[in-house]
């Protein structure tokens, strides 16, 4: 089974030279100490910052820097900064390449729930549902179990969902799927150790299985 | 030059009623305006509709107005991180309106630039589309979403000019520029005001027909919600 870390350094794999790239809280927050050093990526932050920098030290920090998880930042080299309507009007124009966000279920059809869970407390959908309309490539990281042992990976969602057909790749605790255009998770590769008996296993929604699966291989 | 300046605060939010629809500008805690704030929590108003990204702390931002029940709804893109908040909504005293960030900041923005309604992409097919009126574009769908307007924005800047023109720093510009557009009155705090004429006219974020009233803030507590360090 990956690591939250492994999970990231995975999803970095994903990430391509030149991309403008939107990372939501928690797991994908750690794909950025993944991203290889000879590329050339700029994250966006929702709340109005192109190019985030690594956490500040302590006499960096600026209350007026932070990210959409509210944490202080730090600026990379040629950064931008500007209104929330401009940070939307990038994520919805098509400008943003690739988003990477947590979810509590996804569906083989692809639709993601992330935002509300029946009977607790509704803290609201912030950008998830701006953001998951708009990419053309959305990866979702998660566990491929919740606390409680239910898969995550259903034939549909029963939580309210954030947004409908748009999750393309996801990479859980125990594997690499890919989301089939006629429907269907595609398992593309295992964790290290992992059966595929495991994953199937654990995986409710249509789990499809072409040829060997590979063992993802960490460096 | 139009001066727009007033004395301070409590001169600057004097004729807000109750029962009107505000703004408030900041994301989290940053670019929050402070010192209308407190100056609000003097006046003795209630049923305030409020129009904000987020709902602060307990203790600190729209928080304070929320514990001295001055507000009646809320209409937000995230509200955690506010156990009072919670209580008022869970006890049917407070409403939300929750609606996707995105969305939120683009109905400001037409609010001011005065488009009634456009469509978007966020929400489709979840429980936000309930209700609204969709729409297949080049094969896509989109839902329909009117303008957000008020009868007061009070936002944050950094510096300003008595004619009202405004520059931001950092990302505490956020929603602040669209809501100054947006509110019938917009009332401008900043942390630096200086004489028209003063501030690069290149570098002006908001201009100043937009702002009715200015004045400069004090005693800057600027919070920060998630103090996160390098190691």
């Amino acid at each position: 089974m990956l690591t939250k870390d492994q999970i990231a350094q995975r999803i970095a794999k994903e990430v391509k030279n030149g991309q403008y790239i939107n990372l939501g809280i928690g797991i994908p927050t750690l794909v950025a100490n993944y991203i290889p050093d000879n590329l050339e990526v700029v994250l966006q932050s929702e709340n109005g910052l192109l190019g985030i920098g690594p956490f500040p030290t302590e006499d960096q920090i600026d209350p007026d820097l932070i990210n959409a998880g509210k944490q202080t930042v730090t600026m990379a080299k040629g950064s931008a900064l500007f209104n929330s309507a401009e940070s939307f009007a990038m994520i919805r124009g098509g400008h943003v390449h690739l988003t990477i966000l947590g979810a509590m279920e996804v569906s083989e059809n692809g639709d993601i729930a992330n935002w509300k869970i029946p009977g607790k407390m509704v803290k609201g959908m912030g950008g998830a549902m701006d953001l998951v309309a708009s990419a053309d490539n959305i990866i979702v990281a998660m566990q491929h179990c919740s606390r409680s042992g239910e898969s995550k990976l259903l034939t549909e969602c029963s939580l309210p969902i954030t947004g409908i057909r748009c999750v393309k790749k996801i990479v859980t605790d125990l594997a690499v799927l890919e989301i089939s255009d006629q429907g269907g998770f595609v398992l593309k590769e295992r964790a290290p150790g992992v059966s595929v008996e495991e994953i199937q296993s654990k995986t409710a929604g249509k789990l499809i299985i072409e040829g060997d699966i590979p063992e993802m291989i960490f460096e | 030059m139009i001066n727009k300046t007033v004395k301070n605060a409590r001169e600057a939010v004097a004729d807000i009623p109750s029962n009107c629809m505000l703004m408030m500008g900041g994301f989290g805690l940053t670019g929050i305006p402070e010192n209308c704030i407190s100056a609000l929590l003097e006046r003795d108003i209630t049923g305030l509709t409020i129009v904000s990204n987020n709902a602060g702390v307990d203790d600190f931002g729209i928080g304070l107005l929320l514990k001295k029940r001055m507000v009646k709804k809320m209409i937000s893109s995230y509200v955690g991180e506010n156990a009072e908040f919670e209580r008022q909504l869970l006890s049917g005293e407070l409403e939300v309106d929750l609606i996707p960030q995105g969305t939120l900041a683009e109905r400001v923005r037409a609010g001011g630039a005065g488009i009634p309604a456009f469509y978007t992409p966020a929400g489709v097919g979840t429980e936000v589309a309930e209700g609204k009126e969709s729409r297949e574009f080049y094969g896509k769908m989109y839902l329909l979403e009117s303008w957000l307007k008020a009868d007061f924005s009070i936002i944050k800047a950094w510096k300003g000019d008595t004619a009202g023109n405004l520059i931001f720093k950092g990302t505490a510009r956020n929603f602040n520029p669209m809501m100054a557009a947006a509110g019938k009155i917009c009332i401008a705090e900043v942390e630096e005001l200086v004489e028209a004429g003063e501030l690069n006219p290149n570098e002006i974020h908001t201009p100043g027909i937009y702002v009715q009233r200015i004045f400069q803030g004090k005693d800057y507590e600027k919070r920060i919600e998630q103090r996160t360090v390098s190691k």
